[in-house]
């Protein structure tokens, strides 16, 4: 240490010189927000995050949604291209067969465990017909039993891709085992 | 027999007025120390506190501490002397209350023909008894330390002692110069003094002789020491929370609130102190007895009243800052190692202040008529 440093002193004096340099810019720039109203200034980088969430990536991996078809019907065909590809087997298929002749199968049921999910998004690059995407921007899923973690197909074929900022369009899906406002 | 009465009710004014502000600066500190961390930090700090959707802040958060506090399970430890370990917390916290009382927060108030210093207890060795206060702070800590029947606690109740003797000497050796310079132990008498001019032949009538600028040394030295007397960061290892935890290690629910009590009521009593015997303690620059007399021949005289109200606030807003200060202290500078602070105290601040005192003698010999 040169001798300044041994000194101790004008170094702490340059480290308080920071930091209340930061709690003045920082004052006034709160000042600024809540006193006079300014939209721009931000004294912190804090974002108060359930009333206010930080804009996301469009290639955030969050929570699958099965995509549908103009009737309504999942564009799934029940290839088990997904189930196979998923290296935390989370994704559980029965095919049945479709009304139609010119669509091959439809799945009976499609369950995701999100408890084993470990969010790849292998499933998604799998998909042959697009039909399974991570684009809900929907990160909170929580449940009170490993059961509830487990999604069906008709939660899964009910929610909107997200806003180009992120912003869920859908409600979070609560699990059966969850009350809301508890 | 209305008179003693009067008398007495004066008397518990005062003490009253001191213990109202210390007790609230107190608890604000604990709302202070999020904020203002949080600001420094670039962040928003504790805002979820609130009483019917109003925030305010984060301003009820010291309340919502005192519930969870107050509601939290009071656990004693089997083997723990139960006497002792229920004393500590509250030697510790009263101990730093009242050393409070003999620091002056304003001029003498005249009414009613009546002279009421404004100061808790007219002491007439003040310093030496705010002094005496801070140091028996110690003993609650050690108490707990010894009478919590754990290792950690004991290691953090010496480290406290050793720490406590380390700051000791060096404010008490730091306090010397001032003393000599005022020529009194006086706190009412040290903060006349300040309201003088500094060097009145070369400067005139324009600087006040406030100890910052007649001790700069002392100032740097007490301050320092004052930090340490807290046991707050620089000088936390009593805590160490990282890796003994510390003294208060057993404690729960309000006892342990106590001791975080007596941490931040110690700020406030150094601030205060700090701010008597170096910022000028009550006085405001060029404001005599009956109004201001400026420098270049402006006067602007006030009434009795205006001119107490005015020292009186002022006095709170140097406290106010010297605290703004030593949070700023706390949330900038790393800990201390036990004996890296030991090798400070005893080897930087220790023989700096005895230079500082035998400094100070020489000047003043010189300048001695």
């Amino acid at each position: 240490m040169r001798l300044r440093q041994r000194f101790y002193l004008v170094e702490v004096l340059i480290g308080l010189g920071i930091t209340a340099a930061h709690f003045f810019a920082n004052l006034g720039r709160h000042t600024a927000r809540h006193v006079f109203g300014s939209k721009t200034a931000r004294g912190a980088v804090t974002f108060q995050y359930p009333e206010e969430r930080r804009p996301y990536s469009p290639r955030l991996r969050s929570l699958h949604r099965l995509v549908r078809r103009e009737d309504g019907s999942p564009r799934c065909v029940a290839c088990m291209m997904c189930e196979t590809v998923c290296p935390a087997h989370c994704i559980y298929i029965v095919a049945a067969e479709h009304p139609n002749p010119e669509i091959e199968k439809v799945p009976e049921r499609f369950d995701i465990d999100l408890g084993k999910c470990v969010f790849c998004g292998y499933c998604v690059e799998a998909c042959p017909e697009d039909a399974i995407r991570m684009d809900t921007g929907i990160l909170e899923f929580s449940s009170y039993s490993r059961r509830g973690m487990i999604y069906t197909k008709e939660t899964l074929l009910g929610l909107e891709p997200a806003e180009p900022d992120g912003t869920p369009r859908s409600p979070i899906p609560i699990p059966a085992d969850r009350t809301p406002n508890l | 027999m209305s008179a003693t009465l009067t008398d007495l009710g004066i008397a518990l004014g005062r003490v009253g007025f001191v213990m109202l502000f210390v007790l609230n600066m107190g608890g604000l500190l604990t709302w202070v120390e999020r904020k203002q961390s949080a600001v420094m930090q670039d962040r928003i700090g504790a805002n979820r506190a609130s009483i019917f959707g109003l925030r305010l802040f984060g301003l009820f958060h010291p309340l919502a501490d005192a519930i969870k506090m107050l509601t939290k399970e009071d656990f004693v430890p089997a083997r723990a002397d139960r006497a002792l370990f229920n004393l500590a917390p509250l030697v510790s916290v009263v101990f730093a209350l009242v050393a409070f009382a003999a620091i002056p927060f304003g001029d003498v108030l005249r009414i009613g023909g009546r002279e009421i210093p404004l100061q808790a207890v007219t002491l007439n060795a003040g310093i030496l008894y705010v002094f005496a206060m801070l140091s028996l702070g110690v003993y609650g800590v050690m108490m707990a330390g010894w009478a919590s029947a754990n290792n950690y606690a004991l290691l953090g109740g010496q480290r406290a002692a050793a720490l406590m003797i380390t700051a000791e000497v060096a404010i008490g050796a730091s306090i010397m110069g001032v003393a000599m310079v005022y020529g009194s132990l006086d706190m009412m008498t040290i903060v006349r003094g300040q309201g003088a001019a500094l060097l009145p032949q070369y400067l005139g009538n324009w600087i006040p002789k406030w100890g910052i600028l007649t001790q700069p040394l002392a100032f740097i030295l007490f301050l320092t020491a004052g930090i340490a007397a807290t046991k707050r960061i620089p000088f936390d290892f009593p805590e160490g929370e990282s890796e003994i935890i510390g003294y208060f290690v057993e404690y729960s629910g309000m006892k342990f609130g106590m001791f975080m009590m007596a941490d931040f009521v110690e700020t406030v009593v150094i601030a205060g102190m700090t701010t008597a015997l170096f910022l000028g303690g009550w006085q405001v620059p060029y404001l005599a007895a009956d109004g201001f007399h400026f420098p270049w021949g402006a006067d602007l005289p006030l009434s009795h009243l205006t001119v107490v109200t005015l020292q009186v606030f002022v006095f709170w807003l140097k406290v106010a800052v010297m605290c703004w200060f030593l949070m700023l202290v706390r949330w900038t500078l790393p800990r201390f190692r036990y004996d890296q602070a030991m090798r400070l105290g005893w080897l930087g601040l220790f023989p700096l202040s005895i230079l500082n005192i035998v400094a100070t003698g020489l000047v003043l010999l010189w300048r001695a008529p």
